[in-house]
């Protein structure tokens, strides 16, 4: 069931991507150049992804999963030092090669080296970031 | 130009709905850097065949799409330096961030979550800084 679920999500996930236009570079990077020649796309897809989303959290409201277990806790309104100076880690990557870590996953199927050099990339920053965390929590710390 | 953004609308309503089936089904949030993330440091292994077989999905899609109906032409970058930096910097933010374009985008801020309202404003600041600054200024992209 699980499983059967997970397969959907990702098939479905992997189409909207496809179709969306979100694997191709040149929309994400042209809707990041605003002093460029602008693209809207990427507004598009972000409002026609989170209606569905938000739909399904009023969903969760007194229920349970359907393959059991429960939902994910309320967010927590905690910020931090990690959650900013990530997402500036990671704005900096996606704006260099118009790659986030779902469109580089469907874009390796269309078979082009780039993709696997990044998906690679990728991996081994995923791999290192513990060890970066771990450092940034040594240089806040008071000497 | 038009068609784009209908497009655009389709495939956010599909990326919206995968969402919604993994959370009211698994009762998980679908952010692509955490599944895969998971996988790569460990702490997803009590659920990594799930995991594995939501990529799977993510994969051959595109895949039986770009052969039955038609190819996409992604523009990638050629050059290797750029491409091992941006993966590198994606990584590694990503996960001290727990959460990219899909977790913290669309599943954080369907949600109202404070943290997912901030980490989008970075990430997108951050990706316009980027593009300004090696593309316009630096011109290596």
């Amino acid at each position: 069931m699980r499983n059967l679920v997970a397969l959907l999500a990702g098939g479905l996930f992997g189409a909207g991507l496809h179709l969306s236009g979100m694997t191709d570079t040149t929309k994400v990077q042209g809707w990041l150049d605003v002093f460029g020649n602008w693209d809207p796309t990427l507004a598009f897809v972000m409002g026609g992804a989170i209606v569905p989303m938000a739909i399904a959290w009023q969903l969760t409201r007194n229920r349970t999963p359907l393959a059991g277990g429960s939902f994910p806790a309320p967010p927590e309104p905690k910020l931090g030092r990690n959650l900013v100076l990530g997402s500036v880690f990671f704005g900096m990557g996606w704006g260099l090669s118009g790659l986030c870590p779902g469109p580089s996953i469907a874009s390796l199927s269309y078979g082009h080296w780039g993709h696997a050099l990044f998906v690679v990339a990728m991996l081994a920053g995923m791999f290192g970031a513990p060890a970066v965390r771990t450092q940034l929590d040594r240089l806040a710390a008071p000497a | 130009m038009e068609a784009d953004w209908i497009w655009g609308l389709v495939g956010g309503g599909l990326i919206g709905t995968a969402g919604a089936v993994y959370l009211l089904g698994n009762g998980r949030i679908m952010g692509a850097s955490g599944i895969i993330g998971g996988l790569v440091d460990g702490s997803g292994r009590d659920t990594a065949v799930e995991r594995m077989v939501f990529l799977a999905g993510v994969f051959l899609v595109p895949l039986l799409l770009s052969w039955a109906y038609l190819d996409v032409e992604t523009h990638l970058t050629t050059n290797p330096v750029v491409l091992i930096a941006s993966g590198l910097l994606v990584g590694v933010g990503t996960r001290l961030a727990n959460g990219c374009t899909s977790g913290h985008g669309v599943c954080g801020i369907s949600r109202l979550s404070l943290r997912g309202i901030v980490a989008t404003a970075f990430y997108i600041g951050a990706g316009g800084l980027s593009v300004v600054l090696f593309r316009h200024l630096l011109g290596v992209i």
